[in-house]
């Protein structure tokens, strides 16, 4: 998985709801391997306002189009101004970036919870399991209904259960309160969202003594691992989030 | 063939392009990128006598042309850098330079007599300039007495070549140059970053776990220029151009007002192949001028 910086070009520029929308963009080359958790860095122009790169994790691979899909929420200037990107529009990606979610054992029955955005690398990641036969089941959670980010194609896939804060639809509560964990039935949970759901997940996991992967979302400067920036504090110390992770087992975390 | 080779104390350069400490990893992180023995130098994170854990984070934050850190010197160790980070550096063509950094002079000291002993490391960059530990650092580089005593004692134990990072942060930076030249610097090397700080208006909390951090980036080449221009008038050993250096034009600009050598530093964060685009362009730009030799570039706009 050699890491470059190269151009892609903006084949499809979707917005999805008030501030969600889906980049996919196709290289000239042929993609380099991607595993699911990895993420690209992307330029956003060259404005020296947002002059650093933005880093995304991928949403989906289409290695015969050579084309990737970022799903990606609107946040502050950079996102803004990708957001408004037109098609046939050349884009700066260095990829591919960080580690990956692991492969479960075959005997493993997984659980795959995003909360708003963070579902996004969970699409990818739910065809890598998918294509090795791996058992598992998502689990999303949203603020409210009108928050729901299409989910068709990751039905498509597995079973997922939905569950937003004030219950206009699916459950009502946070992913941990979902009647899900009831059943006590996973063994591996691997878990993409904001700070203060992974925090409780890896709470209930650890408790449970259940293996658990969490794809963090520090700022970065850089992405591979030399400006030292986005670091989170492990049993090892402070490490890189852009090349020992975004995707870490909690047990490494000190939260 | 324009001829781009530069000497900075004992040291030959086969170009004048380096990346400053901090940007560049130990170099392997590169390796994916691009030939980093193509580059004249690379200069080392920096390197303690203890492991350093650095600030908390956040320790990032994106300012309008620039960007603010407060990594605070996050590094395993000199022990490690010997055992781990030394055998795969030697393996580079090309000039390898250590920047030490101490709370102490006697951690200076210790540091350096360490890497004299190192064969394959080509020179030392004495970082007197980090604003982002609360001991040394800048606090060595905005004291003139402080800066002189850490510059001799390194010079005392350090045979090769020698450099002095300075601070920007400082009244009258010729004043420091020419401390460390009198006292035996073989170069000198500017700016480390300028002290900034940022507040983020969603939480009215500073963007910064240390509150301030150091500023680096477009935003500080104007300021880096002037201060290399200065340097450069008032001292005869080579200074080496570090502030916001994003493509050849940047360095030219430095080359021309005085600096021998320069440092890409924050560039190689957004675009990996940076330092070598812009070697390639400081060829193109000497060739297009009629220039033969990088030499009669180098502080061109105080000829005449």
């Amino acid at each position: 998985m050699t890491k470059s910086v190269r151009n892609f070009h903006l084949i499809d520029n979707k917005r999805i709801k008030k501030d969600f929308f889906l980049l996919e963009l196709s290289s000239d080359l042929p993609l380099p391997n991607i595993l699911p958790g990895q993420f690209v860095h992307v330029r956003v122009d060259e404005s020296r306002e947002t002059f650093l790169r933005r880093p995304f994790s991928v949403h989906d691979v289409d290695y015969k189009r050579n084309s990737l899909k970022l799903l990606i929420q609107i946040a502050g200037k950079g996102t803004s101004v990708l957001a408004e990107k037109k098609t046939g529009e050349t884009i700066s990606l260095v990829c591919p970036l960080g580690n990956s979610f692991s492969l479960p054992e075959s005997k493993d029955r997984t659980l795959l919870i995003g909360g708003g955005c963070g579902v996004a690398p969970l699409l990818f990641l739910a065809k890598y399991l998918k294509s090795h036969s791996r058992n598992f089941d998502i689990l999303m959670g949203f603020r409210n209904k009108d928050r729901i980010i299409e989910y068709e194609e990751y039905r498509s896939l597995a079973r997922v259960y939905i569950a937003t804060e004030d219950g206009s639809e699916g459950e009502k509560g946070f992913v941990t309160q979902h009647s899900l964990f009831e059943q006590d039935k996973y063994s591996r949970i691997y878990c993409c969202g904001p700070d203060a759901m992974m925090k409780a997940v890896g709470k209930y996991a650890i408790r449970n003594q259940i293996h658990c992967e969490v794809s963090l979302e520090n700022l970065m400067g850089c992405g591979f691992g030399v400006c030292l920036c986005c670091v989170v504090s492990t049993v090892d110390g402070n490490v890189c989030s852009c090349t020992e992770g975004p995707v870490f087992n909690i047990n490494r975390l000190k939260w | 063939m324009v001829n781009l080779g530069v000497k900075i104390g004992k040291t030959s350069f086969k170009n004048p392009v380096m990346t400053a400490s901090g940007t560049f990893g130990n170099g392997s992180e590169f390796d994916d990128f691009f030939d980093v023995n193509r580059l004249g130098g690379i200069l080392l994170k920096g390197t303690t006598l203890e492991p350093r854990e650095g600030n908390p984070y956040p320790r990032m934050a994106e300012t309008p042309s620039g960007m603010l850190n407060s990594v605070g010197l996050q590094n395993k160790g000199i022990d490690y850098f010997e055992k781990n980070i030394y055998p795969k550096v030697s393996e580079y063509k090309t000039n390898v330079i250590v920047n030490v950094n101490g709370n102490y002079i006697e951690e200076y000291v210790a540091l350096a007599s360490r890497v004299n002993k190192l064969d394959k490391i080509a020179a030392i960059e004495v970082n007197i300039s980090c604003p982002n530990v609360k001991m040394g650092g800048m606090a060595f580089g905005t004291n003139p007495a402080s800066a002189r005593e850490v510059t001799k004692a390194v010079r005392d134990v350090y045979d090769k070549t020698l450099i002095v990072k300075l601070s920007p942060n400082v009244t009258n930076i010729v004043e420091f140059a020419r401390i460390a030249e009198e006292e035996g610097a073989d170069s000198i090397s500017l700016i480390n970053t300028l002290l900034g700080m940022a507040v983020d208006v969603k939480t009215l909390r500073p963007s910064l776990s240390t509150i301030t951090g150091g500023l680096s980036g477009p935003a500080v080449k104007p300021v880096a220029l002037r201060m290399v221009w200065q340097v450069a008038k008032a001292v005869s050993i080579p200074v080496i151009g570090i502030g916001g250096i994003m493509d050849s034009n940047d360095a030219i600009e430095f080359i021309a007002a005085g600096a021998t050598a320069i440092q890409t530093g924050t560039a190689s964060f957004i675009d990996p192949m940076a330092s070598i685009k812009i070697l390639e362009g400081i060829e193109e730009y000497l060739t297009l001028n009629g220039f033969n030799d990088i030499k009669d570039l180098i502080g061109y706009i105080n000829r005449k």
